[in-house]
């Protein structure tokens, strides 16, 4: 479903993603992992279209992002880190003007609205401004959106960041529910969270990926077998980059 | 090209509806209207002068925009930006075009509905004597061209940063620029060493001296064009401008 190719994305002189190539079949949920800084981010946001890569290709359901960038974005479902969403619209306008744009119209509009509510639990909060919703609820407006044309291919950016360990728990157990017929991409800085969803994760180190494989496989480069040992082996001596590249 | 039209339409509405979420919609009108009558009857002389015509509330009008509309521009991409929902709404299925031209026409649409709330001013001239009504149609929608002038500059510049500060008062002193492009002091100072077609031009430029000739009741092609132009192109610098600086 997602093939990527070579990506290049240059800031500047700052080379924030340097030659990062995988892809991801339908049925798959790819962990994205690497420290701040590695290019994960900026990876996703040349993928979803928002960046356009400097050198390389990223195609999704055979249409390359950069030929066909309407293509792609009607068959991805992006959460940007964060989950911005209009802080002044409540859930219910916000909702239905994600559903306007992406051409779903009268009943169809009304059921998927419907679906996606009940399915991230937004019933009792479709009236209130987004502003004034907890940070669980902003999370679960933005995966409302992302889901809410049951997209082929779901891109996530930190989904569970910031969440209560509850909050986690319900959006891994959403991945999990869409993850047979999706292929998903998520970032994350929690390594257990690889164990629970993943079917198979990558480590970007300096924009480069480092590391490619089931979490079994990961785990089996450390004579530990912990992950975190092995994520921290693979990319220690990387502090003299932080911060989030991407940032307009 | 197909989705230009659907998905126009979906973004101006929610930019519309958003300015009525928030109290802007309310003060602005209200401050635009309590303006426009202080300028009219106090300033303008509009009894004193004893004629059945609206002279001296049109002739007040680009003054008055010079500081309301780029209090209604000054949101357009900056809020985006700040929100960080330019990423959701770049990565929707939405021609950027489609995203320039749909803010744009819910911006300048709202000013119309508060240009369009003066018309009891209208209803007065004509309860008072028996205006020429076909030169007041003319001189409305010279105002709702020169609002829409004033807004797509705004536009532009709203697009270049995050703050709307900064955008409010860079907007206001190009603006100005744009209405003091036809004063004589502006014009004598440059005619002292410019060469004569760069003054005409400058005097071209002149959003006073198009838009008396409007409010005079006298339609000149030209004029309109020149608003018309004016609107495309600052809409396109948007464009570019958003394209350019998304992410470095």
């Amino acid at each position: 479903m997602i093939e990527i190719t070579s990506l290049v994305k240059h800031f500047g002189p700052i080379l924030a993603v340097d030659g990062v190539s995988f892809s991801v079949a339908r049925g798959e949920v790819l962990g994205f992992l690497g420290p701040n800084g590695a290019g994960k981010s900026t990876t996703m946001k040349m993928v979803t279209g928002f960046l356009v890569p400097t050198s390389g290709t990223a195609t999704v359901a055979g249409h390359d992002v950069t030929r066909e960038p309407l293509a792609v974005k009607a068959r991805i479902g992006y959460l940007p880190e964060g989950a911005p969403a209009y802080p002044d619209m409540t859930p219910e306008g916000f909702l239905n003007f994600v559903a306007r744009v992406r051409g779903l119209s009268g009943s169809r509009r009304r059921a998927r609205i419907d679906e996606v509510v009940s399915r991230v639990n937004l019933q009792g909060v479709m009236r209130q401004p987004i502003d004034t919703l907890s940070k669980g609820f902003k999370r679960r407006v933005g995966l409302a959106q992302a889901i809410l044309h049951d997209p082929e291919v779901l891109i996530m950016d930190e989904p569970t960041d910031g969440l209560d360990p509850n909050q986690k728990h319900e959006v891994r157990n959403l991945i999990n529910q869409m993850a047979s017929t999706k292929a998903i991409i998520l970032s994350t800085h929690i390594l257990e969270e690889v164990e629970a969803v993943c079917t198979r994760a990558i480590i970007i180190n300096r924009g480069k990926v480092v590391a490619d494989g089931t979490p079994a496989q990961l785990k089996a480069r450390h004579s530990s077998g912990r992950l975190d040992d092995v994520f921290r082996a693979i990319t220690t001596g990387d502090t003299a980059r932080s911060g989030k590249a991407g940032r307009p | 090209m197909t989705r230009f039209l659907p998905a126009t339409l979906a973004v101006m509405r929610r930019e519309l509806g958003g300015y009525f979420l928030t109290p802007v919609a309310y003060v602005f009108t209200i401050i635009f209207l309590l303006l426009a009558g202080v300028f009219t009857f106090q300033l303008g002389g509009f009894f004193e002068g004893g004629q059945a015509d609206l002279r001296s509330f049109f002739t007040w009008h680009p003054w008055l925009y010079l500081f309301l509309v780029p209090a209604v521009s000054m949101r357009l991409w900056a809020e985006e930006r700040k929100q960080g929902t330019i990423e959701l709404l770049l990565t929707l299925p939405v021609p950027l075009s489609s995203a320039v031209v749909g803010k744009f026409l819910a911006a300048w649409l709202f000013t119309g509905l508060a240009l369009a709330l003066t018309a009891p001013m209208w209803i007065t001239v004509n309860y008072l004597g028996s205006p020429d009504n076909g030169s007041i149609i003319t001189a409305y929608l010279g105002s709702f061209l020169m609002a829409g002038g004033f807004l797509a500059i705004g536009s532009m510049i709203s697009a270049t940063t995050r703050n709307q500060v900064i955008a409010f008062v860079v907007s206001v002193v190009l603006c100005l620029g744009f209405l003091l492009a036809g004063f004589g002091a502006v014009l004598d100072f440059l005619s002292g060493w410019a060469p004569q077609p760069i003054v005409e031009a400058v005097a071209g430029f002149s959003f006073l001296t198009r838009f008396s000739n409007i409010a005079k009741g006298v339609i000149d092609a030209r004029d309109v064009l020149f608003f018309l132009a004016l609107i495309a192109v600052c809409l396109f610098a948007t464009a570019v401008i958003i394209d350019t600086k998304k992410g470095g």
